[in-house]
């Protein structure tokens, strides 16, 4: 099913959660809503989902106008972060739930829910559970149990509320490829929400990054990541070197491979800041070229399979952090107190209004 | 020997805490009940049991328990109410409102049964209107209900409230997104979460209107045979001097009254123990 969503706001009291967001989403796609907590994203699928009415704005599924639709209307499944799973029934009562309120007319027989049941509980690997209450359930079941449950209705739409949040990062990461190989299996249009920027590119055919109430970017998790549109993408996905001021501009700004040109700045209200990824700077022992900033080395923080770097430059005590391959950081055999150069191969220059 | 009796525990001082719990509740409780007991003993088996099935005493038992089992139900089902108004809505008022629950809590009985009395009786400000219809509350056994109802209240109330404070908006919110209407929201999902506390509610409210004897002699009009409680026949025969009468029929409330909490705490169990057996 897609999803229109059209200059929708959305304020609680003096607060605006959304602020005039429109997005459009293709039938099939799996989109992940990206943001700090208290960006509006949980506020905009609730709105997806009928759970809340926005002020202004309205919202098409397969472009028809539900905005102002009731909840059990929409075919809209939905999966919350704590699971809201029913404590008092079994994991098979609580698959069966929405078949079971359906209106007698429509309602399937009582040996077709029993099926349907063991089919959906097939899907989420959890046919041995049935007759298990939630409580006796890990978190990743539980989570697989309230999925199957929404899946049930047979939705055109799947909404999911961070619904790994609650769950270690083991578990996180098998469900959400999980998720993936279902989603692919099923083709159900899904909006996914969550906090953590490596299960959005990792899951996500495309990721809106959200941020106080306003879209910042929609893109392909590589376009997003690659070519962040806005400082706050940059900074919100992954790891990221600030340079402001002067000298460091101009040490960058001089002959590093792969820079993009640097315009001198000719309104005075704006100035302009650096963005560089840990990964992108280079390390050298010794000078090759006049623009390399000269750093300490603080700390170095070996385990995993990359080797973390602090470093602070000379001038300014402003760190920078540093991601080297094992292989370089045998090569360079960097102590902590000793001095290198360090210069960008990638970077990225924001004009930002002067604060 | 002391190892089967106690599980080893790194709380000290579970010896003397216990003795003190015994023993406190030995001097409170226990202690009088058994004199209880004694006093009945003085008479025999067949004075006993006359004693306990005149027609008199059996139409107090029928009245006492009937009407306090009513207006337990009936406090089930307004105090749930009274206690969602008081969780899901916000209006001006509501700390005021919330505040009258308790108002019978703490009303001397008395002080509620001339009240009720007043109001009820014939010339009474609603009496006044329900006599032309037909409907006599004060002096009758409805006006027993109206009054252990009156005084069951705030139990229902306030034990059903705090649970639903802390049910989980979500999984209505859930329900809902099945395609579950208000109806069958209300029915298959809170109701279920709601029953141990409802029922606690409304076994305080029954056993509190068992023991009412301050608010009910007011306006029972206490007929024998109609409208006269067990509580005031105790009272009445401890004015002739009947000790041994008094406490036969005392002995009978007690048992009657341990076996229907015994029940109602079955009850309670068993609908806890269907979705928390580990």
């Amino acid at each position: 099913m897609s999803i229109q969503v059209d200059q929708v706001t959305k304020r609680f009291g003096t607060f605006t959660v959304l602020n005039d967001v429109s997005l459009h989403v293709r039938e099939g796609e799996l989109v992940a809503l990206l943001g700090p907590s208290g960006c509006g994203k949980t506020t905009l699928l609730r709105i997806l989902a009928g759970l809340e009415r926005p002020d202004q704005g309205r919202i098409f599924l397969q472009g028809t106008e539900v905005t102002d639709q009731r909840i059990n209307e929409r075919r809209v499944g939905f999966v919350f972060q704590h699971y809201a799973l029913f404590r008092h029934m079994s994991v098979a009562d609580n698959v069966a739930f929405g078949l079971t309120v359906l209106p007698r007319a429509q309602r399937p027989s009582v040996t077709r829910i029993q099926e349907k049941v063991r089919e959906l509980l097939g899907l989420v690997q959890l046919q041995a559970m049935a007759d298990r209450y939630p409580s006796q359930l890990s978190g990743g079941q539980r989570q697989r149990v309230a999925l199957a449950r929404a899946l049930a209705v047979e939705p055109k739409l799947l909404l999911l509320d961070e619904p790994f949040g609650a769950l270690d990062a083991k578990v996180r990461k098998e469900l959400r490829r999980w998720l993936r190989r279902l989603h692919d299996e099923l083709h159900i249009t899904g909006i996914l929400v969550t906090h953590d920027q490596e299960e959005a590119l990792e899951v996500a055919d495309r990721v809106v990054v959200m941020h106080q109430g306003r879209i910042e970017q929609v893109g392909t998790p590589d376009e997003v990541y690659e070519h962040p549109a806005t400082p706050f993408v940059y900074q919100f996905l992954g790891d990221v070197n600030v340079f402001h001021g002067r000298v460091a501009q101009e040490q960058l700004a001089h002959g590093s491979v792969g820079a993009e040109a640097v315009l001198p700045s000719d309104v005075p209200d704006e100035h302009e800041v650096t963005f560089v990824r840990p990964h992108d700077l280079e390390v050298n022992r010794s000078r090759t070229n006049s623009s390399q900033l000269e750093a300490n080395v603080r700390h170095v923080l070996a385990a995993g399979s990359r080797v973390r770097i602090e470093l602070s430059t000379q001038e300014s005590a402003q760190v920078i952090e540093v991601e080297l391959t094992k292989e370089r950081y045998r090569e360079l055999n960097l102590r902590e107190g000793e001095v290198v150069f360090v210069h960008p191969r990638h970077r990225r220059v924001f004009k930002l209004p002067r604060p | 020997m002391r190892l089967m009796l106690k599980q080893p525990s790194v709380l000290p001082g579970f010896g003397l805490t216990l003795g003190f719990s015994v023993f406190y509740l030995s001097l409170i409780v226990l202690i009088p009940l058994s004199g209880l007991f004694f006093k009945t003993s003085t008479l025999s088996w067949e004075q006993f049991w006359g004693v306990i099935t005149t027609p008199r005493a059996i139409a107090s038992y029928q009245l006492t328990f009937g009407v306090s089992i009513v207006g337990a139900i009936i406090n089930g089902l307004f105090g749930s109410i009274i206690a969602w108004v008081l969780v899901r809505y916000h209006f001006p008022g509501q700390s005021l409102v919330d505040a009258l629950v308790d108002l019978p809590f703490a009303l001397p009985t008395a002080v509620a049964g001339i009240t009720l009395a007043a109001i009820y009786s014939p010339n009474g400000w609603i009496g006044q209107y329900l006599d032309p219809l037909g409907i006599k509350v004060a002096f009758t056994p409805l006006g027993v209900l109206v009054a252990l109802t009156f005084i069951g209240l705030p139990f229902v109330v306030r034990t059903v409230q705090p649970v639903l404070q802390d049910l989980d908006r979500e999984v209505e919110e859930a329900a809902t997104t099945l395609g579950a209407n208000r109806w069958q929201t209300f029915w298959a999902v809170i109701m279920p979460e709601l029953w141990p506390a409802l029922l606690t509610g409304i076994a305080m409210a029954f056993a509190r209107a068992v023991g009412e004897y301050g608010s009910v002699i007011f306006i029972a009009g206490n007929m024998p045979l109609k409208s006269e409680i067990t509580p005031l026949l105790i009272m009445t025969k401890l004015e002739q001097y009947d000790y041994a009468g008094a406490t036969a029929l005392g002995v009978v409330m007690l048992v009657a009254s341990f076996v229907l909490a015994l029940m109602i705490n079955l009850l309670q169990w068993w609908s806890t123990a269907r979705h928390r057996n580990q």
